[in-house]
């Protein structure tokens, strides 16, 4: 299946994935509108050391512990996708605890939030993969043939 | 046609669906479940209280959860007896059910101590059902004040639960902090500190002498008015079927990574039972929601023919009052234990990280928790420390501390 795929030697660091994805994830038409002079919630993030930089996001495991983990029952897959349904959390953190990449924060109202594709929301697509001026994150199928 | 019984209907039994479920799509799967409600998640009753969620959202999967998974459920009932020889389960109904193999997920039982005048109380609760939450709710009034024995997570979710809904509520322990089976000192203290900000009440190293009616004396000579009891001491894994039946146990059911009891074809998995928690080198109860479905899963995918270990185990909690969260995972060892403590502070909260023979062994945080699973990635894998930059891991929880083949390993796979 597809998922979204980091070179972290091409990362700039530039943090323009982060707000593409606020963007795409905040229902507005307008970015200037949705993001401008307030805090973000991403469901991407960029981490670094002095020598490199790289975006993380959900990886969509084969094996997703998040899905065993979650004390409401609010994570599943489906078709490939992990999938947090927001009515159902509860905002516990036990995803936060156990996931191995950092890939789960909560969004403003406290509720858990990851990657989910963009497939739900108006953009279709992974909104940081399209907008990365340095193709450092790449939204392609890695799986090898069966 | 294999036929598996699940006795309990928790989630550790719906982790051993799913697992049974993935290798096996045709055997008959027959679940007995003592409480008369399809699996919920009971960390929520506390939130119930609170009006974050409702029974319908309490469920833990889909209304056709055991139509679509092929299973017949026998709600209300008790299995009674293992008969090993002739491979059947006694219900208390005095009807028998054949098996193949079977997987016990009966969780554990609130523990109550004797204690002098208990039954003079006339509104006395548990706090570990949806039953007793209901109960709970209709008892409980703005103008009740409310005693809660044990300051442990079930009594203290019990008290954000009713917060709001009370007049005051009063929390009793034995023990000399908040928490005390999770949190050292120093770390209990932050949270206690936010509890009592949000106007919950400590009789900490204290407990009740004595009952009479609506009044408990203490052991330090205090006396507490109260119109609602709740009992949180503490719970003991269910291990009756397995003892009965001739079976190894200790304080949980013993069971090896696949699950198996030391009765053939019998399996065990959740908060009843006692697996390996590596982190310690040692068996113990690892009595959280995280384990409980890991270990029915991969007991329902060994049942079923197929192989699942469950050889990570550790203990490990996320859980908030108000707002703060804390988490914690893996082992404390002290420095005479051999082991070492870093601690980091920062403006809302505090973090420990222990560490020993080389290896991340446990951890403690307060508030910023970001990312904290990579911490517990490194316990369950036993990452060695001399492979990660521990300088930054210690500030943060980041996969920039690994080394590069290493994260990009990490990432190029999905888990
Ligand atoms: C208030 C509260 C808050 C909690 N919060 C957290 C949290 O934040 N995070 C976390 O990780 N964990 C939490 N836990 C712990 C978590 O709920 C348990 O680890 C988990 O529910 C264990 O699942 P289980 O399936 O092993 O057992 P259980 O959920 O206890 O299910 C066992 C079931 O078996 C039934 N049963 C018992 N004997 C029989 C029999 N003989 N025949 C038929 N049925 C039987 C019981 O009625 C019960 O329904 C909390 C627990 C409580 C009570
Ligand atoms: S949130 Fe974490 S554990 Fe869950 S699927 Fe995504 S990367 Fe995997
Ligand atoms: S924060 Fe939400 S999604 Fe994460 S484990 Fe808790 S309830 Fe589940």
């Amino acid at each position: 299946m597809k998922r979204v795929y980091v070179n972290e030697e091409w990362c700039l660091g530039c943090h323009l994935c982060e707000y593409n994805c606020a963007f795409a994830n905040s229902g507005l038409k307008d970015m200037a509108y949705a993001l401008k002079g307030k805090p973000i919630y991403p469901r991407i993030h960029i981490e670094e050391n002095d020598k490199i930089s790289y975006a993380v996001s959900c990886r969509h495991c084969d094996d997703p512990i998040c899905v065993k983990s979650c004390i409401a029952g609010a994570i599943s897959k489906k078709d490939g996708v992990v999938h947090i349904d927001s009515e159902k959390c509860v905002g516990c953190h036990t995803c936060v605890l156990v996931c191995p990449y950092g890939a789960l924060a909560p969004g403003e109202s406290g509720i858990m939030q990851k990657c989910e594709l963009c497939l739900a929301n108006s953009c279709g697509e992974p909104a940081c993969v399209k907008g990365c001026p340095n193709n450092a994150i790449v939204f392609e199928s890695r799986d090898e043939e069966v | 046609m294999k036929q598996y019984i699940i006795i309990g209907n928790g989630v550790a039994a719906a982790g051993c669906i799913e697992g049974i479920r993935s290798v096996d799509k045709d055997g008959k799967i027959t679940v007995i479940s003592e409480e008369k409600h399809p699996v919920y998640c009971r960390p929520l009753i506390s939130y119930y209280l609170e009006g974050k969620t409702d029974t319908k959202k309490m469920n833990y999967r889909g209304e056709d959860f055991y139509t679509a998974n092929g299973c017949d459920i026998i709600y209300g009932k008790k299995a009674v007896k293992i008969d090993k020889a002739a491979k059947k389960i006694e219900l208390d109904d005095k009807s028998k059910l054949p098996y193949t193999s079977v997987c016990v997920a009966v969780g554990s039982s609130p523990f109550v101590p004797p204690m002098e005048g208990l039954e003079s109380v006339e509104k006395k609760f548990g706090f570990m059902t949806l039953d007793d939450t209901l109960a709970l709710e209709k008892a409980v009034t703005k103008n009740s004040r409310v005693l809660i024995v044990g300051a442990g997570l079930i009594g203290l979710k019990c008290a954000e639960g009713l917060h709001g809904r009370a007049a005051s509520i009063v929390v009793a322990d034995l023990a000399d902090r908040v928490l005390s089976s999770i949190l050292d000192k120093d770390c209990a203290a932050y949270m206690q500190k936010c509890l009592e900000e949000n106007g919950i009440e400590f009789l900490l190293s204290d407990s009740v002498k004595k009952f009479d009616k609506n009044k408990a004396y203490m052991q330090s000579g205090k006396e507490v008015n109260f119109d609602v009891l709740v009992l949180a001491v503490g719970v003991r894994a269910n291990v009756a079927l397995i003892k009965d039946a001739g079976g190894e146990v200790n304080r949980g059911i013993i069971v090896d990574e696949k699950l198996r009891t030391s009765i053939e074809d019998i399996y065990a998995a959740g908060d009843c039972t006692e697996g390996e928690d590596i982190s310690l080198g040692a068996k113990r109860v690892l009595a959280l929601m995280p384990n409980a479905y890991m270990q029915g899963h991969a007991a329902g995918v060994n049942m079923a023919g197929g192989e699942e270990l469950f050889d990570k185990g550790i203990p490990m909690n996320s859980i908030g009052f108000f707002g703060l969260h804390c988490m914690t995972a893996g082992t404390a060892y002290t420095s005479e234990q051999g082991g070492c403590t870093y601690e980091e502070k920062f403006d809302s909260g505090i973090k420990r990280l222990f560490t020993k023979g080389g290896l991340l062994t446990g951890f403690m945080i307060i508030g910023g928790s970001e990312r904290a699973g990579i911490y517990t990635a490194m316990i369950r894998e036993r990452t060695p420390l001399d492979s990660v930059n521990f300088e930054m891991l210690r500030k943060a929880a980041t996969s920039a501390a690994f080394g590069k083949e290493a994260r990009k390993e990490k990432f190029a796979m999905p888990h």
